[in-house]
């Protein structure tokens, strides 16, 4: 460690510079390849994808004319949401001049114009009828907006990203860019990309979308997470959509 | 030297808060440094008084080091441990450690090894708590491993060779 002063002081800086090039240069890769073979055929075989029950649940759920009101969501996007545009979910989140506007977001006020109050984030009929409604664009290209008014909110999305949170005093990037492929205890390491969800997570046997997924890797770096809706996860969920596109859609993706 | 690296550190962090407070988010909260926090000091890349004066237990220090609620140095590093095969490949393998590196560098690797790598993604295990973003309310205003547990590790460590 008999380095001169000079050179250690650069080294930081170097890299830095070699890190910012690496991330930068990285192809999206999604979520699935990083898995073990067994998850992904678990995935490809609609019987045994456990993501499967949410998407009936969604599907049932957007057929269903709830009590005292005149339509369901079928009503207007046809019962297999084949009025739905699939390029324009494969857009979300969007802005729309006021501010951001995710999936979930669009889905309560379309509940709520049609009677039907908005649901939490975290509620199942929420996470069941957004399964249902991106399950329609599978395969679809992701093609989140990053320039105009969106730039500045990645910005920020991506300062949240690169920031250290909690005891383990990680950054998100530490993780999903700096070591990809690396196993953390037995547990290969993604690009913590968005394609898959919501997702079924086998680890805690459950349905889990995209802000849940952000506030476990909070809980995991033994951080306080984020509020559910909060403006932090919103920008944080905007930047990790925007990193995923170019990726093809794959809800509901079975993740460990 | 000490005083380029202070604020090589101070200055990611005051970065990191100018980016934030110019986008309206919320940053770290005011802590105070605990009563049983024990400074320490950096010379030549090494930490050579024992954290509070105390002496390590390298079977304890073992101990810790696998258990993945308390130093999981596992998560990133291979051990020369039997029958262990869900070891993380972050960091390079432990083996051979105590020849490679003097006890108080092993130290300061341990208690906050960002003074030689700023951008290490190894916890500091004994960082001063005040430098921790958002942590977990059951964890404010602690340190990962305390000052014991962070001797018996670098006792154990020390034995590597
Ligand atoms: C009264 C008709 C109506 C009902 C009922 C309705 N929507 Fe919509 N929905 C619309 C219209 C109109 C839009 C176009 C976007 C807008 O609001 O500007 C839309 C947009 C959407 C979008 C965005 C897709 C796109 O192409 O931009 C989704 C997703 C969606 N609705 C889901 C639902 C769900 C789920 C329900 C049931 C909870 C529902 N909608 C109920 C009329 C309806
Ligand atoms: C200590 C390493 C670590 C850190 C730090 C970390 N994560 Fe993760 N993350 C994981 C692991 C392990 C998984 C599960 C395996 C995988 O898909 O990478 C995961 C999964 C994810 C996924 C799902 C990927 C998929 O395809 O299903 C997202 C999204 C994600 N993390 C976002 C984040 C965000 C946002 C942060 C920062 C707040 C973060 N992670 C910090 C380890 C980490
Ligand atoms: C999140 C991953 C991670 C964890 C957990 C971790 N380390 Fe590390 N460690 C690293 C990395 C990466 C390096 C390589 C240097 C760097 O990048 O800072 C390293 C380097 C070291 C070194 C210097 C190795 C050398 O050959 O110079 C020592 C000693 C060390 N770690 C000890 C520990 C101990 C002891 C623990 C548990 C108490 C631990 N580490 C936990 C990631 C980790």
């Amino acid at each position: 460690m008999m380095l001169p002063d000079k050179r250690l002081l650069l080294l930081p800086t170097l890299l830095l510079a070699l890190l910012a090039t690496a991330t930068t240069a990285a192809e999206p890769r999604s979520g699935y390849e990083y898995i073990k073979q067994s998850t992904r055929d678990m995935q490809d075989d609609d019987f045994e994808n456990p993501g499967m029950l949410a998407l009936e649940q969604g599907r049932q759920l957007f057929n269903v004319t709830p009590a005292g009101r005149e339509k369901s969501c079928a009503a207007c996007h046809g019962s297999e949401g084949e009025d739905l545009d699939v390029t324009g979910i494969a857009r979300y989140p969007v802005h729309n001049g006021n501010g951001l506007v995710t999936l979930q977001k669009q889905i309560n006020s379309c509940r709520e114009n049609h009677g039907d109050g908005s649901l939490p984030i975290d509620h199942p009929d929420l996470i069941a009828l957004e399964t249902f409604v991106r399950n329609r664009a599978a395969g679809e290209v992701i093609n989140v907006q990053t320039d105009g008014p969106m730039a500045p909110l990645l910005e920020k999305g991506e300062q949240l990203y690169r920031l250290r949170y909690g005891l383990i005093d990680m950054s998100c990037q530490h993780c999903h860019d700096f070591y990809p492929g690396q196993r953390i205890r037995g547990q290969t390491i993604s690009q913590g990309m968005s394609n898959g969800f919501p997702a079924y997570r086998l680890d805690i046997g459950e349905m889990t979308n995209l802000h849940q997924r952000i506030q476990q890797c909070l809980s995991l770096m033994r951080a306080e997470p984020f509020e559910a809706g909060s403006e932090e996860i919103n920008l944080m969920g905007l930047y990790i959509m925007s990193r995923s596109n170019g990726l093809k859609i794959e809800t509901p993706a079975v993740r460990y | 030297m000490r005083y380029c690296r202070i604020s090589l550190l101070s200055g990611i962090l005051l970065l990191q808060l100018a980016l934030l407070t110019g986008s309206g988010i919320a940053t770290a909260r005011e802590q105070a440094l605990p009563d049983d926090y024990c400074q320490w000091a950096v010379t030549d890349y090494a930490i050579a008084q024992p954290l509070c004066e105390l002496a390590g237990d390298a079977s304890r220090g073992m101990a810790i080091a696998l258990d993945s609620g308390r130093g999981n140095c596992l998560a990133c590093h291979q051990l020369p441990i039997p029958d262990v095969e869900a070891y993380g490949t972050i960091g390079p393998p432990l083996s051979g450690i105590g020849a490679r590196l003097t006890k108080g560098q092993i130290r300061l690797r341990v208690v906050d090894t960002r003074e030689i790598n700023p951008m290490s993604i190894m916890p500091g295990f004994y960082r001063d708590p005040r430098l921790i973003h958002r942590p977990d309310k059951r964890y404010a205003g602690r340190t990962f491993l305390n000052a014991q547990q962070v001797e018996d590790v670098i006792a154990y460590l020390v034995t590597l060779k």
